[in-house]
């Protein structure tokens, strides 16, 4: 098994726990949008680059998550509705140590 | 009025290999965009990325593909109207459509194909409760004309090239430039951020970081905003509010055309050619969505292909038609020049 559980809190508060994979390099938007939990064209516009923060989350449990890199954290630096916990959840990749993390989708921009 | 065969809304790959295919079937495009450049995002995000899955290319950065793109339609000499938006559309009596853009630029065409992507990319505006109401009243999203803000207070907000070069350059035109960041750090060139640095340190320019324009104030137009640093609330007299926080695409005024949409995409009844609900408009690439629909540009070139098939078929209904190959056919340019394959050299044994 390589499945570990992500609760994800929708734009209209709504909390969804799903199975997330982490032997397929994906990262919390793309689960976010392979379970439908944001409109299409509302998450992930830039493809995942860390250039639009339409995936903007706040991260709410307090699990130890990797270091924002640069590029990520510039984006944050312009991006709106940010707060302490707000990471780009395109750059949250999926591995064994998120296993009940929860994160919550920031207002659309 | 600008006539053409094909009007192709949007100049990322997809619309311009549209080009390519419609030029192999004598079809005369046109192009129009919203941003000043062809390619799209990946000019406009994009463009020093490589991609990995265009076939053929191992490897290949985003602006090296549009610049082979352009390359490789140049013969079918397409026309641009580029830095405008497609407007509204009005479909004639005769199949034929118009399609007029927000600068008032109007195309006359037979087909249209809308590879318009996620959308058209506009300004990014912050959560400010009022900013609608000054808009053109003293907010601007974008510089044009930068003469308007001689002996002007102006306030920017941005941490990223755009902010910082206007800064710079309003430095010597405007009254006051007050430029306002969340961070200390900026994003720009370096050279950018050491010139705003030394404006700063001239007393050329007002620097406020790490803060953030909260509200804007004024009657008529806008005259002053305030700016929260921290738990300090700092009050701005000003005549402009330029917040520049990059672009992201909308689906705009496309959404309004009577098209089947469909997460935020434009439904296409089939994959045979990427047709829209409305005969005669075809959607392809990114912006359109069907059963098993992926967003690649491979797909998009693919689709592009098909939907040039059938605009031929459109325009030219009781005219016959079979796919050459550019290997055999060559590629005859309308601007007369003609690229084929070498004949083979046939020399006798004696």
């Amino acid at each position: 098994m390589n499945d570990i559980k992500i609760t994800i809190i929708d734009r209209e508060g709504k909390s969804h726990t799903v199975n997330a994979p982490t032997d397929m390099n994906m990262n919390v938007m793309e689960l976010i949008r392979s379970y439908e939990l944001a409109p299409e064209g509302s998450i992930g516009i830039c493809g995942g680059m860390a250039m639009c923060a339409s995936c903007q989350c706040y991260v709410i449990s307090d699990h130890e998550l990797p270091e924002m890199d640069q590029d990520e954290d510039l984006m944050l630096s312009e991006a709106f509705f940010v707060k302490d916990n707000s990471r780009l959840s395109c750059q949250l990749f999926i591995t064994d140590a998120m296993d009940g993390l929860e994160v919550e989708l920031a207002p659309e921009a | 009025m600008i006539q053409t065969d094909i009007l192709i809304i949007g100049a990322g790959p997809t619309g311009l290999f549209a080009v390519f295919e419609a030029g192999l079937l004598k079809l005369k495009c046109h192009l129009i965009d919203a941003l000043p450049q062809p390619g799209g995002q990946l000019a406009e995000l994009y463009p020093k990325k490589p991609i990995y899955d265009i076939p053929g290319f191992p490897e290949i950065l985003a602006g090296d593909l549009v610049d082979n793109l352009m390359k490789q339609i140049e013969p079918f000499q397409p026309g641009f109207t580029l830095g405008e938006r497609a407007e509204t559309i009005d479909k004639l009596e005769d199949g034929t459509f118009i399609v007029t853009t927000d600068k008032g630029t109007k195309h006359h065409a037979k087909v249209i194909a809308i590879a318009g992507g996620l959308g058209s990319f506009e300004p990014r505006k912050p959560p400010i409760s009022n900013l609608a109401y000054y808009e053109d009243k003293g907010v601007v999203y974008m510089v044009k004309d930068p003469e308007i803000y001689r002996d002007k207070k102006v306030v920017i907000s941005g941490g990223g090239d755009s902010a910082l070069d206007w800064t710079i350059y309003l430095a010597d035109i405007a009254k006051s430039v007050t430029l306002v960041h969340r961070r200390n750090e900026f994003r720009g060139a370096l050279d950018s951020v050491d010139k705003v640095q030394e404006l700063k340190n001239a007393g050329k320019v007002e620097l406020i970081t790490p803060a953030e324009v909260v509200a804007l104030a004024g009657d008529e137009k806008l005259e002053a905003v305030t700016i929260q640093r921290g738990s300090e609330i700092i009050e701005r007299h000003c005549d402009y509010f330029i917040p520049l926080f990059g672009l992201a695409p909308k689906l705009g005024p496309i959404a309004d055309w009577g098209l089947e949409i469909e997460k935020n995409a434009i439904k296409v009844d089939n994959t045979l050619d990427y047709q829209t609900n409305i005969p005669g408009i075809y959607a392809i690439g990114d912006i359109n969505t069907y059963p098993g629909k992926l967003k690649l540009i491979l797909c998009g070139f693919h689709e592009a292909t098909l939907m040039c098939q059938s605009a031929y078929q459109r325009i030219f209904p009781n005219k016959r038609y079979v796919l050459k190959y550019t290997t055999v056919g060559g590629v005859q340019g309308f601007d007369g020049s003609k690229k084929e394959a070498p004949k083979a050299v046939v020399k006798m044994i004696e």
